[in-house]
């Protein structure tokens, strides 16, 4: 089977990255059970889920960390399944990994050289990332343990967009930072999408997700309990898809979606 | 002066075993490997060496482009074979194959060359010749020549970690292989070019100890395994600097032992090593100052 989970979105446009009836174990448990989405080229897709619901395993099953039990991954309509990690980057699938993952005994300059490594050829290279954030020119030489969460979120940032993506993974980039900080570097999502960029990223602060997304993808315990546009579903689905709770009943006033 | 003398000495030995040790360190460094094979594949080296020699008849030193870069193939290669296949599984594999390797070793050159011990003969003024200040202080020139050597070694290494692109993917890699692939990276790769310099450097070491003394079959694991272990722990793990300076610091406890009694001398040199062990079990230069 083949369920196309896609909400009321024109399934004409070839997908630029596809997951079809994706099943992943950690040990026993089955931490995805039969996942598919489809992300189109130029678009914000936001995976949306609580602790544990299986969001940062497809992110890293989709680039390569993990391996699935059954289903597959197609990119740029060719499957990649069996690709390795190495071998996606330099194909145009990068992560920036939850906690950031810098590389603690380089400096901030290191981090982005080891980014360009293997990069495609494209509008990013470590210039443009210090003219679009200044302060990183000054402090290149610095080591990143010196750098604030949210400098180091940028580091990895820049560290992912360097290498060029046709798409980019960004899972949990509000984790353990201020909410201005989050404002501040979700506020960049534009000017990078206007390269040219599709974003794929996993978010457990629902609003910040709603906000920036093209699509929401809701998970709950390795299930897709919601599909659609922010504009198409009501803040009540999101909050029952996010729970578990019933979702054909849902209470009146919809309270805050952000959660603890 | 006999006791200045034994510093000299002790502090010149120290490039020697700083080429037995900066390789182990790499490796435990970058891929958490412990080779227990490490020095076997030093009087691999010198055996070579000796096999080179014999048959073609360059001269001794022409060995070293030989046989140098031979061993930095053979590291690669086995790192993205043998060692890889037992990384993935776990990192104890690592131990009982690289502790397998060197059984085999030993027994293949005791099979071949027999227990006799051998030395690189090399009839040169520049190995065999000294050089005296005063009455008491005698110092070979080998022996000078090896602590340069080894100086250079590290300055290369320390340049190639710090200012080259796979310097640079070896130390990421070291920090954090997942993040490294996400850039790209293939860390199986990477760990081949650190196994190659790894058993480049102790293919030196093991062709200098020939020169400077005699090679026999165990050579690898009782004395150049020991003195490089010991080194690496004294200098501080991860350090590549502290190679040099736990091996000066093993070599100087070593000949001061000798001093006292002839027989005392592996004797201080492990007395230090535990005594180092047990005060200041992060060595002397603790990790993240190089490398």
């Amino acid at each position: 089977m083949s369920p196309e989970p896609n909400g009321e979105r024109p399934d004409g446009a070839a997908p630029l990255l596809e997951v079809r009836d994706l099943v992943v174990h950690h040990g026993q448990l089955r931490a995805l059970d039969g996942i598919s989405l489809r992300v189109l080229p130029g678009e914000v897709y936001a995976i949306i889920g609580a602790n544990g619901a299986g969001k940062s395993t497809l992110l890293r099953t989709i680039v390569g960390l993990h391996s699935p039990t059954a289903g597959s991954v197609f990119f740029d309509g060719k499957d990649v399944t069996r690709v390795r990690p190495e071998r996606r980057a330099t194909r145009g699938i990068v992560m920036v990994p939850e906690g950031r993952r810098l590389f603690e005994s380089l400096s901030v300059e290191e981090n982005l050289k080891v980014g360009a490594t293997y990069s495609r050829p494209g509008p990013w290279t470590i210039e443009r990332v210090y003219e679009m954030f200044g302060w990183m020119r000054e402090r290149r030489r610095q080591p990143t343990a010196q750098l604030s969460g949210g400098e180091q979120q940028t580091v990895a940032i820049g560290r992912a967009l360097v290498a060029n993506p046709r798409v980019l993974l960004l899972d949990e980039l509000s984790l353990g930072l201020a909410p201005v900080v989050v404002q501040r570097i979700y506020g960049m999502l534009p000017q990078i999408m206007a390269t040219g960029l599709t974003v794929l990223l996993v978010e457990q602060d629902v609003s910040q997700a709603l906000r920036v997304a093209s699509h929401i993808h809701c998970l709950l315990e390795g299930r897709t309990t919601l599909v659609g546009t922010p504009a198409s579903i009501s803040a009540d689905q999101v909050e029952a898809a996010y729970f578990g709770l019933a979702s054909a009943a849902a209470p009146g006033a919809a309270p805050e979606e952000g959660e603890a | 002066m006999a006791w200045v003398n034994a510093i000299i000495q002790g502090v010149l030995v120290g490039g020697l075993y700083a080429l037995f040790a900066c390789g182990l360190s790499l490796m435990f460094g970058v891929m958490k490997v412990v080779n227990l094979a490490h020095g076997d594949l030093a009087v691999v080296a010198g055996y070579l060496a000796i096999g080179v020699i014999t048959v073609t008849h360059i001269p001794v030193l022409w060995s070293f482009l030989v046989v140098v870069p031979l061993m930095a193939v053979l590291g690669y290669v086995l790192q993205r074979t043998i060692l890889q296949g037992a990384l993935d599984r776990s990192v104890l594999a690592t131990l009982m194959v690289t502790f397998g390797l060197s059984v085999v070793i030993e027994n293949g050159l005791l099979q071949f060359f027999t227990a006799n011990s051998r030395a690189i003969g090399t009839g040169l003024a520049l190995v065999s010749g000294s050089f005296s200040i005063g009455s008491q202080i005698q110092i070979g020139y080998l022996l000078v020549v090896v602590f340069a050597v080894a100086v250079i070694v590290l300055l290369g290494l320390q340049y190639f970690l710090s200012a080259t692109k796979y310097g640079r993917l070896i130390r990421a890699v070291a920090d954090d292989r997942e993040a490294a692939q996400l850039a790209g990276a293939d860390y199986r790769h990477v760990f081949g070019i650190a196994a190659a310099i790894a058993f480049g450097t102790v293919a030196l070491g093991g062709i200098a100890y020939g020169m400077y003394s005699q090679l026999q079959p165990t050579t690898g694991t009782d004395t150049i395994l020991l003195f490089a272990f010991a080194a690496v722990v004294i200098g501080g793990l991860g350090s590549l600097w502290g190679t040099l300076l736990g091996g000066v610091v093993l070599g100087v406890a070593q000949q001061i032992g000798a001093q006292i009694s002839i027989s005392d001398e592996t004797l201080a040199g492990f007395i230090v090593f535990l005594a180092v062990l047990a005060l200041r079990p992060q060595g002397l230069i603790s990790r993240g100052a190089q490398s």
